[in-house]
């Protein structure tokens, strides 16, 4: 039989405040463990959690760049269960009306557009974190670090919409383009800045009855999404085939084997007993401030394809690599905006730049030619005085000393030779060494004129004007 | 509606709570009691009515996003049964 996979993403997106979601502890990564704590996120009775209004202006952004409606009312709740990593025997997140539904994504399988529904998003707090094994005290017990505890988050949860593993990493890629994009995210998956757990079932093809689904913890990076869900896939599939079924359960992604496997504690039945919180009254969004929102909203990354395009004549290709992320678009078009071509500054970002930035290991925000530079760079072949292939030499100097490429030209004598007399004298000494390939040329086998242009271009140093060359090698072979 | 000593049962492992067979008993009957009578509520007409969420009638209660010092390590600790270095110290957690 054949099956047709279902999936869902829930996906959690930390949000970069500077502070916790109730209260004003530091969020930054790293400090020493339990350092950043106060009455309210490590849940001592009494301690008031009072909302920190940024987290809202970000679940406004994500839901308006995520085509959701904004809920004009939303609520908090409490979701009850124990765990060592929750000081207050409960979460704090959102249940009934959270502060955006009914949004969507239209991804890029292939050729082909799909849209993906988005159910919800709301806003809750994260746990702290556990760690084992590495406590200096008696005893093999786990520590607990409440640094990350009331941490804002946003859970992005989108429609079983999903029919294969690249579907999901697909619309996952758009989801982290978009919260890095709005600034609210910095992304980092290995961090868990940006985490993602999968609802993944199967069913007979042409079914319209689901099957039951396990859901799938820990996958912290797209490869491992793939891997995750593939292995999961096909687990279910083998199981039903043995004749077995499939049984409601979390399981845990192990990259090293790349199976998943059934996190016992977790098989309890789910029963949260939400609850509004008493201590955080109700979020109300008012159409104005939904609309000042909006006028906030950097231009996306979809809209700044459509303007290269339109605007810049980019192909759609090149703004869609140019669009990966904001910064890379920035460097663009300020490369742009100095004067370069569009096309050739698109060339050199997704060529040059991109190949310097992933050998040394730099991201685009730090890269050391500047975009000004670039079109500097670009203007000196457009004007003739260095060809494009002396152009990376020049670059590539740039990138190591970071000074101005028409110093690097003066300083390194690369000024192309577009003087007929200078290159007449290469071409007519190369033609006088080599007079058994002229013959050859001259008895029809063109092929040689290659071997005529690099000799030309050796002599010279690669400065000679290679349109230049072309053509009075043509005149002189001729004979 | 009638509370049985199986929900009371399931409520108390959602606590963490070990009760007696009296005491399930016991709970079973007091809860039926107070949720029978909260449900003389459901008698009232509610039509058109918004379900209240909150008892006080506020709404938007913010902090801007600045930073406060935190109450440091010792203090955050202090209370705790048992601590390890700067971790609260718990029995083996491993998934």
């Amino acid at each position: 039989m054949k099956y047709q996979p279902v999936i869902g993403l829930e996906v959690h997106v930390q949000l970069l405040t500077d502070t916790k979601i109730f209260c004003g502890c530091s969020t930054k990564f790293g400090a020493e463990p339990n350092s950043q704590t106060c009455p309210v996120c490590l849940g001592l009775p009494g301690a008031l959690p009072v909302l920190n209004k940024k987290v809202v202006e970000f679940a406004i952004k994500a839901g308006l760049s995520t085509n959701c409606s904004i809920t004009p009312r939303s609520i908090f709740a409490r979701k009850n269960y124990f765990y060592p990593d929750l000081p207050k025997g409960y979460q704090i997140s959102q249940f009934e009306d959270p502060i955006c539904q009914w949004g969507w994504l239209d991804i890029k399988v292939g050729e082909e557009t799909k849209r993906i529904g988005i159910t919800r998003i709301h806003m809750e707090e994260d746990a702290g974190k556990l760690v084992h094994g590495e406590l200096s005290g008696p005893g093999d017990g786990s520590g607990v670090d409440l640094n990350r505890a009331c941490t804002p988050l946003l859970e992005v949860v989108s429609e079983p919409d999903l029919r294969s593993s690249d579907e999901a990493v697909a619309y996952l890629k758009q989801l982290h383009q978009i919260v890095t994009w709005l600034g609210i995210c910095d992304g980092n998956m290995e961090e868990g800045s940006f985490r993602c757990d999968a609802n993944v079932s199967v069913m007979p093809v042409g079914s319209d009855k689901l099957g039951t689904r396990a859901e799938i913890k820990n996958v912290n990076s797209f490869k491992f999404v793939k891997l995750a869900i593939e292995y999961e896939i096909q687990r279910q599939i083998d199981l039903i085939e043995d004749g077995g079924t499939v049984v409601q359960e979390t399981r845990l992604f192990d990259p090293n084997s790349g199976k998943t496997r059934s996190m016992r504690s977790k098989e309890e039945a789910h029963d949260y007993r939400y609850f509004p919180d008493p201590d955080l009254v109700p979020l109300v969004i008012s159409e104005q401030w939904i609309e000042r929102s909006r006028g906030e909203l950097p231009e996306l990354p979809e809209q700044r394809q459509q303007r290269f395009m339109a605007e810049l004549g980019l192909p759609p290709y090149d703004a869609e690599v140019l669009t990966a992320c904001r910064a890379l678009a920035d460097y663009f078009e300020a490369g742009v905006a100095a004067g370069g071509n569009a096309k050739a500054v698109g060339n050199w970002v997704m060529g040059e730049i991109t190949r310097a930035l992933n050998d040394s290991g730099t991201s685009i925000e730090t890269c050391p030619v500047s975009p000004e530079q670039l079109a500097e760079l670009l203007k000196l072949i457009d004007n003739g005085t260095i060809s494009g292939k002396i152009a990376k030499t020049v670059f590539d100097e740039m990138w190591r000393s970071g000074k101005a490429p028409q110093a690097i030209v003066e300083e390194q004598g690369l000024i192309q030779v577009s003087d007929s007399g200078a290159i007449e004298g290469i071409i007519d000494e190369i033609i006088a060494a080599n007079a058994g390939q002229v013959e050859e040329y001259r008895g029809g086998k063109e092929k040689v004129f290659g071997f005529f242009v690099g000799q030309v271009m050796k002599a010279s140093k690669g400065k000679a004007n290679p349109t230049v060359v072309n053509e009075l090698l043509l005149n002189k072979l001729k004979g | 509606m009638k509370i049985t000593v199986a929900d009371v049962e399931h409520v108390a492992r959602l606590a963490r709570l070990t009760l007696t067979v009296g005491e399930k008993e016991l709970f079973a009957g007091q809860m039926d009691a107070i949720l029978g009578y909260v449900e003389k509520l459901n008698g009232v007409n509610t039509e058109g009515i918004v379900p209240t969420s909150h008892a006080v009638p506020m709404e938007n209660a913010f902090r801007e996003d600045i930073t406060k010092s935190s109450i440091g390590l010792d203090k955050a600790l202090a209370n705790a049964p048992d601590r390890s270095g700067s971790f609260f110290a718990v029995p083996k957690v491993i998934e």
